[in-house]
C-alpha cells in the first residue's frame, strides 16, 4: 500500500534498463519499496539493474517483456499481478529512433511507434485492470515534452509520445473514482544514454530530477507532471506559436 | 425493539447515494444484494487525513441479520467495518475488497439509569449518546477529541481520552461485546479474554462488534468546571503537568510546536472536571433551569475546496501566536461548555478540509515515564523543523490497557497534525518513529498513515500474540484494511 505521501510498497517497472526508470526505482527503495519488478528483454543490463536494486535492500525480480510482442503481454504481466499487490506501476520503456534514417526506413519508424505507442498501449490496459482490480495503485507514464507538439527534427518520436500522452490522459479520467492513480511523466531533454550524443537543448535536466518530481507527483497525486517544472510555461507558450513561425524555430 | 428496520430490504434509494458515492461509470454497481438486502456502491474511500484514497465496494447493512449476510462482499479482497471516518489514516479502507459502513446499526438498546449501564449498536455515535445520556445524568466514560466517532470504532481504537491517567482508555469501561467473526457467527466477548484483548484496540481486525455494553460517568451538570493556565517552556509545562495531574479528571495541554527558542515547547494547560450543581450559581437563570442541557454550536462547515498552503508557516504562527497570548497565565473555575472543552473541532463540519486535497496527517506517540530527555529532544527537533501544526497537545496517560494493540502506555503522549506537503517531513517523522521505538514508545495505529513496518513489533511486543489469533479465528483473512496490508498487521 502506498503511504501518506504516496510512496509506493512495491514496484513494476516496464523497462527495467531505462535510466529514469533505475533513478526512480532506487528513490523509492530509499523510501518505502520493498518490492520491486523489473520488465524488459532478458539482458544482462537488466540483471544489472536488478542486482543493484537488491544491493540497496530490496527484494528484485525479473520478468520478460517485449513492447513489441503485446501478445505475450498479458501473460507476462499477469503473473506480475498474481504475485501480489503492485502499488505502483512506471511505465518507462520506449525508444527515441534516429529521426533521419527512420524517414528512410519506414519499417524502422514504424518500429518506433510500435514500441512507444502500440506496446504502452497494450502494456498499460493490461496493467490498469489489474489496478482497478486492486482498487489502488499508480500507473506512471514516461511521455515527453516532445509529446506537447511535433517538431520537424523528431516527429516521428513526438508523435508516438503525443500518442502515448494522449491515450494516457484517457485512461486516468476513465479510471477517476476506482482508486487507481494515472500520472503522466513530460520530462524535457534528459542526459542518459537514450540522449548520448544527442545536442543538449535548454533546459536539459538528469534522471534524477525526473525520479525526485515523480516522487512529488505521488505525494500530491498529480495527474501531469513536467521536468522540470518550467517546461509546463514554456510549452504552453510554444503550443501557440503559429506553425509558419514554428517551422523556422531552431528546435 | 428491533421492529422496523431490520426486516426491511434496503432500497438503492438517496441512502445509497451518499456524498461518498461517485457518479457515472459505477452505476452499474449500486444498489442491493436481492438476496441479502443490504444496500452498496462502489466508491473511493479515505480516512480523515484524506491522504491515500482507495475505492472499495461500500456496503451499508442495516440489522444484525445484514451485517452477517453482508461478510459475502468480504470474500476475495476482504472486508473490514468502518464507523464515521475519524481515523486519519487508513484504519477503515480496504481497497478493491468491502468497507463495512456500521453508522446504519444505530439503536440505542437499554439504558440503565440507574448504574449507568449501556446497551447500543456498534453504529452509534458518541454524540448520539450525549444527546441520550445528558439528560439522564449520564457521560460516556471516555471522549476523544471529536464526539462524531462510533462505539465500535473507539473499542477498534480503543480510544483515550483526557482522562486517561485517570479511567484509561474507553474498552476498560466496556462489559461485554458481540462481535461477528469470520466464520459467520457472532460471539459475546467479556473483558479478560483473548478475543476481548485481541479486539479492543484490534483495529476491526478480529471481526465485526456489532453491540457493546458498557458502564458510564454519572454527571450533575453538562458544564465543565476548567482551570487555564499557561507554562512559558517545555520543562515548565512538564513540570506543572508532573506535580499536579493527579488533581483532575481531564487534563491536556495545547503545545506551540512553532515556538523557538527559549520558547520552546511553550503550551497553555486546560484541565477540569465536570461541574457540580452548585457551580452553576452565577450562570443566567435559564441555563441554571436545565443544567443538563446538551445544545452543541455548529459554525458553518469549511468550504469543500481550500488551496494548500492556507495552513502555513506563517498563518499557523500567527494562530498560535494568538491562542497563546489569549490565554490567561492562570484562570480557576472556569464554567466551559462540555463540547467547548472536549470537541472544539467538532463545531466545524468537515474541518479537515482546511488543509486543502493534499491532505494532512496526525503523528501520536508515546514515550513511557523516564524517557523524558527522548520527549524533550523529540519536541525540540520538530519545533526546529517548523512543523505547521495548531493541533498539537501534549498529555500524559495512565496504567496501559489490556488491549493487545492498544496505544496508551504510561507516558508522555504527543500528537500533532502537519500538512502532507510539507517539505522533509516523511524523513523526519521516520527518524522520529526511530527514537520512539528506540525508547520502547510507540505511535497510534488509529492515527497512522506512514510507519515503516519493519518497527511494528518493537512498538508492539504483543503482535505476534494477536496475528496467531486472527490466524487462527480468520485463517482465509476475511477481515482486512489498507492499514493492515501496508503494515503486516
Amino acid at each position: 500500500m502506498k503511504d501518506a505521501f504516496g510512496a509506493p510498497q512495491s514496484l513494476l517497472v516496464l523497462g527495467g534498463t531505462s535510466d529514469i526508470a533505475q533513478a526512480t526505482a532506487h528513490r523509492l527503495v530509499a523510501r518505502r519499496t520493498r518490492t520491486v519488478w523489473l520488465a524488459g528483454r532478458p539482458s544482462p543490463a537488466l540483471e544489472k539493474s536488478a542486482e543493484s536494486l537488491r544491493q540497496q535492500g530490496a527484494d528484485t525480480r525479473t520478468v520478460a517483456f517485449d513492447a513489441l510482442d503485446p501478445e505475450a503481454h498479458e501473460t507476462a504481466l499477469g503473473k506480475v499481478f498474481a504475485e501480489g499487490d503492485i502499488d505502483m506501476v512506471l511505465l518507462a520503456f520506449g525508444t527515441l529512433g534516429d529521426q533521419a534514417r527512420d524517414e528512410a526506413d519506414p519499417l524502422a519508424a514504424a518500429r518506433v511507434a510500435q514500441t512507444n505507442y502500440t506496446g504502452a498501449v497494450s502494456a498499460g490496459l493490461i496493467c490498469a485492470r489489474a489496478l482497478q482490480t486492486q482498487g489502488h495503485g499508480s500507473l506512471v507514464v514516461l511521455s515527453s515534452v516532445a509529446a506537447e507538439r511535433a517538431r520537424r527534427s523528431n516527429f516521428i518520436y513526438g508523435s508516438s509520445k503525443a500518442g502515448l500522452d494522449a491515450f494516457t490522459q484517457g485512461l486516468g479520467d476513465a479510471l477517476h473514482g476506482t482508486g487507481v492513480h494515472v500520472m503522466v511523466v513530460r520530462p524535457g531533454f534528459v542526459r542518459s544514454k537514450m540522449t548520448a550524443g544527442l545536442q543538449e537543448a535548454p533546459l536539459a535536466t538528469t534522471p534524477e530530477a525526473v525520479a525526485a518530481a515523480i516522487e512529488t507527483g505521488l505525494r500530491r497525486r498529480a495527474e501531469t507532471v513536467w521536468v522540470p517544472g518550467r517546461l509546463r510555461l514554456v510549452m504552453s507558450a510554444l503550443r501557440h506559436v503559429p506553425r509558419p513561425v514554428f517551422r523556422r524555430l531552431p528546435l | 425493539m428491533s421492529a422496523g428496520v431490520s426486516g426491511a430490504a434496503v432500497s438503492p434509494g438517496p441512502a445509497a447515494s451518499g456524498p461518498a458515492a461517485h457518479a457515472g461509470d459505477h452505476a452499474a454497481a449500486h444498489g442491493s444484494d436481492p438476496a441479502s438486502g443490504y444496500a452498496s456502491d462502489y466508491a473511493p474511500v479515505s480516512g480523515w487525513g484524506r491522504t491515500a484514497p482507495t475505492a472499495a465496494l461500500v456496503v451499508r447493512p442495516r440489522s444484525r441479520e445484514e451485517a452477517v449476510a453482508s461478510l459475502g462482499a468480504c470474500a476475495g479482497r476482504g472486508g473490514i467495518a468502518r464507523g464515521l471516518g475519524r481515523a486519519y489514516g487508513d484504519a477503515a479502507q480496504n481497497a478493491g475488497g468491502a468497507v463495512l459502513d456500521m453508522t446504519g446499526l444505530d439503536r440505542v438498546h437499554t439504558i440503565d439509569a440507574d448504574t449507568g449501564t449501556v446497551v447500543c449498536d456498534a453504529g452509534v455515535s458518541l454524540h448520539r449518546l450525549m444527546q441520550v445520556l445528558l439528560p439522564l445524568g449520564w457521560f460516556v466514560p471516555v471522549t476523544p477529541g471529536t464526539r462524531h466517532v462510533t462505539v465500535g470504532g473507539a473499542i477498534g481504537a480503543d480510544i483515550h481520552g483526557k482522562n486517561h491517567h485517570v479511567s484509561g482508555s474507553f474498552s476498560r469501561h466496556v462489559r461485554s461485546l458481540d462481535l461477528l467473526t469470520a466464520d459467520g457467527s457472532v460471539r459475546t466477548v467479556r473483558p479478560g479474554s483473548r478475543l476481548f484483548d485481541a479486539t479492543a484496540g484490534g483495529m476491526g481486525l478480529t471481526g465485526i462488534i456489532l453491540k457493546a455494553t458498557f458502564r458510564c460517568l454519572p454527571v450533575a451538570t453538562s458544564f465543565m468546571s476548567v482551570d487555564t493556565e499557561r507554562a512559558t517552556d517545555l520543562d515548565d509545562l512538564m513540570a506543572r503537568l508532573t506535580a499536579t495531574d493527579d488533581r483532575y479528571r481531564y487534563s491536556v495541554a495545547w503545545i506551540d510546536l512553532l515556538a523557538r527558542g527559549a520558547a520552546t515547547g511553550r503550551a497553555v494547560l486546560t484541565r477540569g472536571d465536570h461541574a457540580p450543581l452548585e457551580a452553576l450559581s452565577g450562570l443566567p437563570a435559564r441555563a441554571r433551569r436545565d443544567p443538563l442541557a446538551f445544545r452543541p454550536r455548529q459554525l458553518p462547515a469549511a468550504p469543500a475546496f481550500v488551496p494548500e498552503g492556507l495552513l502555513s508557516r506563517t498563518t499557523v504562527g500567527l494562530f498560535n501566536e494568538f491562542w497563546y497570548r489569549k490565554a490567561p497565565r492562570l484562570r480557576r473555575g472556569e464554567l466551559q461548555r462540555l463540547t467547548s472543552f472536549f470537541h472544539p473541532l467538532d463545531g466545524v463540519p468537515h474541518w479537515n478540509r482546511v488543509y486543502g486535497r493534499g491532505g494532512f496527517l496526525q503523528y501520536q506517540f508515546v514515550v513511557g515515564y523516564g524517557q523524558e530527555e527522548v520527549l524533550r529532544a523529540i519536541v525540540h527537533r520538530i519545533a526546529g523543523h517548523r512543523c505547521p501544526s495548531f493541533l498539537a497537545v501534549l498529555k500524559r496517560f495512565g496504567e496501559a490497557d489490556p488491549g493487545w494493540l492498544s496505544f496508551p502506555l504510561p507516558g508522555w503522549t504527543l500528537a500533532l497534525d502537519v500538512p502532507a506537503g510539507l517539505p522533509g517531513l516523511a524523513a523526519l517523522l521516520d527518524s522520529l518513529d526511530e527514537e520512539v521505538a528506540a525508547a520502547g514508545g510507540r505511535v497510534y495505529l488509529a492515527k497512522d498513515s506512514r510507519l515503516r513496518p519493519e518497527l511494528l513489533t518493537a512498538m508492539y511486543p504483543r503482535l505476534p500474540a494477536f496475528r496467531a489469533l486472527r490466524a487462527e479465528l480468520d485463517p482465509e483473512g476475511l477481515f482486512r484494511s489498507d492499514l493492515s496490508r501496508r503494515l503486516g498487521l
